[in-house]
């Protein structure tokens, strides 16, 4: 399986820049990865204010499970739930912080 | 953060003079709610949009109604027609053969007689752990199982007896197929308490129990996952290998298009089949000699029961909409709203529906053929959520609004085409008479809402147009589509029976105009029922995008023995039609159209009037910010493009998510996706048909979002606006 150097802020930074759209290769590989896997736990949003506000959410365990909100998350744009869903699986992944906002 | 009210029709389309039937349930418990008819014009409220349109209609069913709760009672079982026989019964052996699916998950029944409520009856079942047991009451229960659990998706017979004399029980569970340490053959006899009675009521079930009946509906629990085949049913405590004294003997093999369930036995316990379980599924004689069912319906004398089947809600109707003579043909709804208004939007619905012209009259040279059998095909979908490769496909966090929550939690209102029951197998059938949820307004610009941007350009436009869809199609053929000069498809027209292909091709033959706005369409063969209102079955077979993939064996569809998979393997693929199949997908951004040679042919000399030589055409647009996006369509001379065609332009520069669709791919290898494979385009086309007939085809999803950009006044509007002006001109193409 493809690990994510946690070296490599350079590819958080391009992502950053471009949350849609075209990727290098190695910051494909590492959006692979965040985003594969089972859906068991899996980091999602909620709308709350059509088109307007979301909040961070995580999937349950078995499909039709509840999706449970994690507090402390709202967002303004589905671009800025993006880049704090990328921040947090980094973490999760690398064991290290991403050293930028 | 639930739906507050949802609802239904019991049509979808409807002429004037004709009436709907609406039926409401307040899921929050909100003790009234107001509806209104409304016309749609536009469904986008998205701040990129053209933004949201509906026009109030006037209409005797405005009103304010009081609130209830209606219950749906999903899950698939066979219900046996009551019988003296039934009643007599004392002693008893029940028997079948059985692959169940999701042993385990908590206690299912097979097949008898029991009262939930009452705890009185017998059943044969599963118990919590997936081993059989047989379940006896008398107002208290008993339960005798073999304490060996079955194994997932493997046959065996299962029987269970009890002797009135005696009140001997027993049990037995026999794999069919011998396989080396095997642990699941096992054998009970034992002796019983309590003297089973059921319920002079209580009506002879298969893959369920009764809980209780209510005005007519009965309510449903215990159900089982997997096939069953060949269900019996004995007045006598039978001894291992005895047959004999049979009270019924159910033949699924019989009938297998329809509902009902034969008695072979000569006794007539017939039954019929509610929730429409999975019919012309393989038994456990299926050896692969045939595939298609009907040549060995024995071979397919196996039902497949799901938890989540759901054909026919059967709610109480609430009011009817009754349609004047003159309303105007136009995709309308029944907006409903209930409590306190909320910023997710949770407290309003919707119940879309399309008013049709007077049969057999044309109230303009336009018609918009709405892509019900696709809607239908996506009724509900959890697919977007369920499956775990939703994400990593999108190339976008999967978001969830009220509706989706909503779905997610409440399973019974029934899953689409796309998605995989609870056992893990595909979803063949999709009904409309249950609130579908995501064919509506104010949500995800995909199918009926992106459809509307087009509805939207044709307002804009002054274009008067009537309103047509697929159920119509399939039923009256070309001749609904004769009346018109020009047809223009939606946005994503995936899902057509044989006699729609006929009907589209036979318009086209005989001189009619086609514009298909859209990607990936004219993809998926389906069947509606022939008798059965309001349902579409389809399987998912050897090749192209799929869900799910349908058993070997079982790629033939119930309703009327046609195979199902891609029209493509139906030797009709779409290239024949319109010129273009889908090629590839993806759902991050959209990207444009650059001109090609084809469209400086003076052939498309009034195609391209007023679009400058090197336009890019469609950089921008609601749907992911541009023309060329979502799901694209490819020319192929080999599958049947015409040789006249104009290639006259093709999108380019598309994503990483943007990749090739299996069926195009006849073994893998790198390189497949927007950046580097050159067949990830959209091709917009444009060839002439016998007769004077022509089609347009843009070859993706997206086009029509960028229809309303900058007040309508965009190079994609103006491309539209030149083909429709074209094709409504008689003078032959």
């Amino acid at each position: 399986m493809y690990a994510i150097n946690p070296e490599r802020i350079d590819l958080a930074q391009e992502f950053k820049a471009t949350i849609y759209g075209r990727h290098s290769g190695e910051l494909q590989r590492v959006l692979n990865r965040m985003r594969g896997g089972p859906n068991a736990g899996r980091y999602v949003i909620i709308c709350t204010r059509r088109h307007r506000e979301w909040a961070l959410a995580r999937m349950g365990q078995r499909a039709g499970d509840a999706i449970e909100p994690v507090p402390g998350h709202v967002f303004r744009s589905e671009e800025e739930a993006e880049w704090a869903v990328f921040k947090l699986r980094w973490h999760e992944l690398t064991g290290r912080e991403l050293p930028i906002e | 953060m639930t739906l507050a009210i949802v609802g239904y029709a019991d049509r979808m389309s409807v002429r004037p003079g004709g009436r709907l039937k609406v039926m409401v349930s307040c899921e929050t418990g909100a003790a009234g709610y107001r509806a209104e008819i409304v016309r749609l014009i536009c469904g986008d409220d998205s701040p990129n949009g053209p933004g949201y349109k509906e026009r109030p209609v006037e209409h005797p069913a405005n009103g304010e109604y009081a609130g209830r709760r209606q219950p749906i009672n999903a899950g698939s079982y066979v219900r046996v027609f009551p019988s003296p026989a039934l009643q007599a019964l004392s002693s008893f052996t029940l028997e079948a053969l059985i692959w169940p699916t999701t042993p385990g998950r908590g206690a299912q029944t097979l097949l008898g007689r029991w009262d939930a409520a009452r705890q009185a009856g017998y059943a044969l079942i599963l118990d919590d752990t997936g081993a059989v047991a047989l379940r006896l009451g008398d107002g208290s229960s008993e339960i005798f199982s073999t304490a060996a659990p079955l194994d997932t998706r493997a046959w065996y017979l299962v029987s269970a007896s009890y002797d009135a004399q005696t009140k001997g029980v027993r049990v037995t569970q026999q794999p069919l197929r011998q396989r080396a340490r095997d642990q699941s053959a096992a054998t009970l006899a034992t002796t019983a308490r309590v003297v089973p009675k059921a319920p002079t009521a209580t009506p002879f079930l298969m893959a369920a129990h009764a809980v209780e009946e209510r005005a007519g509906m009965l309510a449903t629990g215990g159900h089982y996952n997997g096939k069953i085949e060949a269900p019996r049913l004995s007045r006598r405590a039978l001894a291992p290998g005895e047959a004999g004294d049979l009270v019924a003997a159910w033949d699924f093999a019989r009938e297998i298009p329809g509902d009902d369930i034969v008695d072979v036995s000569g006794n007539g316990l017939d039954g019929v089949a509610v929730n429409l379980p999975a019919r012309a599924m393989k038994g456990h004689l299926w050896n692969g000699e045939v595939h298609r069912w009907s040549e060995k319906p024995e071979h397919y004398a196996a039902i497949h029961f799901h938890d989540d089947d759901l054909y026919d809600a059967g709610w109480e109707a609430d009011f009817e909409v009754a349609i004047p003579a003159d309303m105007k043909s136009g995709i309308y709804a029944v907006k409903l709203r209930a409590g306190e208004a909320r910023e997710d939007g949770g407290h309003e619905g919707f119940v879309t529906f399309f008013v049709l012209p007077p049969k057999g009259k044309a109230t303009a040279p336009v018609a918009f053929l709405a892509s019900t059998a696709t809607y239908m095909a996506y009724a509900n979908s959890h697919h977007g959520w369920d499956d775990p490769l939703s994400e990593i496909t999108y190339g976008s966090l999967l978001e969830f609004g009220p509706t989706s929550l909503f779905l997610n939690a409440r399973r019974e209102f029934g899953v689409s085409t796309y998605d995989v029951h609870t056992d893990g197998s595909g979803s063949c059938y999709s009904s409309r008479l249950r609130p579908i949820l995501n064919t509506r307004p104010k949500y995800s610009l995909w199918n009926f809402n992106a459809d509307l941007h087009i509805i939207d350009w044709l307002e804009a436009s002054g274009q008067a147009c009537d309103i047509i869809t697929d159920e119509e199609l399939h039923a009256e053929g070309q001749g609904i589509l004769k009346p018109y000069r020009a047809v223009l498809t939606g946005t994503h027209p995936e899902y057509h029976t044989r006699r729609m292909m006929q009907a589209v091709d036979g318009y086209l033959q005989g001189g009619g105009r086609l514009m298909y706005l859209g990607g990936n369409g004219f993809y998926w063969r389906i069947a509606f029922h022939p008798e059965k209102p309001g349902v579409i079955e389809m399987r998912r077979g050897e090749s192209g995008t799929r869900t799910w993939i349908a058993e070997a064996g079982e790629y033939y569809l119930s309703f009327t023995g046609e195979m199902s998979g891609m029209w493509r393997a139906s030797g009709w693929s779409s290239h024949r039609l319109v010129g273009i199949s889908f090629g590839s997908e993806g759902f991050d951004v959209s990207s444009y159209y650059r001109r090609q040679p084809g469209s400086f042919d003076p052939r498309a000399a009034f195609i391209f009037e007023g679009v400058g030589a090197d336009e890019t055409i469609g950089d921008f647009g609601a749907v992911g910010g541009g023309a060329a996006g979502l799901e694209l369509d490819i020319v192929d001379p080999r599958l049947g493009t015409p040789p006249h065609t104009l290639v006259l332009a093709s999108s380019e520069n598309h994503s990483n998510v943007y990749l090739m669709t299996p069926e195009e791919i006849i073994s893998t290898y790198p390189g497949l996706d927007g950046i580097e494979d050159p067949r990830v385009r959209a091709d917009m086309v444009f060839f002439e048909t016998p007769n004077g007939g022509a089609v347009f085809a843009t070859g993706s999803i997206a086009w029509a979002g960028s229809l309303g950009h900058n007040g309508y006044d965009n190079n994609v509007a103006r491309i539209t606006g030149n083909v429709m002006r074209r094709f409504i001109d008689p003078t032959p193409l």
